[in-house]
């Protein structure tokens, strides 16, 4: 009971790690964290939270029903280093105000955010590392 | 194999040109499609049924002053429309309208079974044919709050309407295809549902998918999109009622 009042006590802000952008990435760390790739590949697969599949495929076929509008993540490492995926995730209309792909760590500048979302970021800081850490070594299936 | 002309949609789409905007039943499987063609594998007809015996039932009954709903053909093609009061409605909006002004009956209430099996009813008697909604005169401004609706990147998501049934249309989101969200099928038997369903039911699915607001059912907000989304479908067929995954 305790727990839950102060989870619903939390503040807004503080929710959000700051971060320096430099081209198209974001080199340094959210809040230094270091990330994780197995959790960083549940948080890929879990459907109730960033929902990457519904976009996106991944290798192997433990997954199905998997979404082809944006790229497939097998290999991205050899397109994007780790900090042009930091971003990506973080804000993708940093870089291209074009982009369809949600931002995955903002609460500012939203629109008609539904009140149980208000305030929040779809991923936290260490979510986004361990997204960082799993993409960034998620080789491309052999041909 | 058997997705093998699913691959081949964005490339169509492409080759029409991307403002393309083409008929629902031309993004569901082979199976869903032919179901909707026919009564005897459409759930949705129990309310077809339903409607048909209540357009004709009590002593004040549809049937009293419109005649056959036959008489109701292309009726459904021109909603939403603004009535002479100025107000924008919907088909369900029309229907509730009738019962409390003219039959003197209490409201069915949106998304009740009795609405929808009239609706449905209604609807049927325009199948196939084109989408005619008036967009000019007194729906300019309300076309225009729905487009704006319709464009406006909205919900924890940031998405637009239009960034997945513009932009991506035929493309798979998870194991479904995406559409040109035209609407034309509603009232639909959705199978996630398990029930027939208002157009209006599937846009706060919508919305609650980008974490954005959910309007109520026969909200300003959906009413305006509704009218936004039937003048980009002018023209295309009136599906409803409609068969959906």
């Amino acid at each position: 009971m305790v727990l839950a009042l102060a989870l619903l006590a939390a503040p807004a802000v503080g929710q959000v790690a700051s971060f320096t952008m430099a081209e198209d990435a974001i080199e340094a760390p959210l809040d230094g964290l270091r990330g994780d790739p197995a959790r960083g590949e549940a948080v890929v697969r879990n459907r109730e939270t960033a929902n990457c599949l519904i976009c996106h495929s991944i290798p192997g076929a433990a997954e199905s029903f998997m979404g082809e509008v944006g790229p497939p993540l097998a290999g991205v490492r050899s397109r994007l280093s780790p900090g042009q995926i930091r971003l990506r995730v973080v804000d993708p209309t940093l870089w291209n105000p074009q982009a369809i792909m949600p931002a995955y760590h903002r609460t500012e500048g939203l629109v008609r955010v539904d009140p149980r979302y208000r305030g929040r970021p779809v991923l936290t800081a260490q979510e986004v590392e361990d997204v960082v850490a799993y993409l960034s070594a998620l080789e491309a299936p052999e041909r | 194999m058997t997705l093998g002309w699913r691959r081949l949609l964005p490339l169509i789409a492409l080759l029409l040109g991307a403002a393309e905007v083409r008929p629902t039943q031309e993004y569901l499987s082979p199976e869903i499609r032919a179901a909707q063609e026919d009564p005897s594998r459409h759930p949705g007809w129990l309310w077809v049924d339903e409607g048909e015996a209540l357009w004709r039932a009590g002593d004040q009954s549809c049937a009293a002053c419109h005649g056959s709903i036959a008489g109701m053909a292309g009726v459904a093609a021109r909603y939403p429309l603004v009535a002479a009061d100025g107000a924008l409605l919907d088909l369900e909006g029309r229907i509730e309208r009738c019962r409390t002004q003219q039959q003197r009956e209490p409201a069915f209430g949106r998304e009740s079974e009795a609405l929808l099996a009239l609706a449905s009813a209604i609807a049927l008697q325009s199948r196939g044919m084109p989408v005619a909604v008036t967009t000019d005169g007194p729906a300019a401004s309300f076309l225009e709050e729905g487009r704006r609706f319709y464009e406006t990147r909205q919900g924890q998501l940031n998405l637009s309407c239009g960034g997945c049934h513009d932009d991506n249309a035929g493309r798979r989101l998870r194991g479904d295809i995406i559409s040109n969200g035209l609407g034309t099928g509603y009232p639909a038997y959705r199978l996630e549902w398990n029930t027939m369903g208002s157009l209006h039911r599937r846009l706060r699915a919508c919305s609650l998918g980008v974490r954005a607001e959910q309007f109520p059912l026969g909200s300003r907000e959906y009413l305006t999109l509704e009218l936004f989304l039937a003048s980009r479908a002018k023209g295309l067929p009136v599906e409803a009622p409609g068969l959906r995954r």
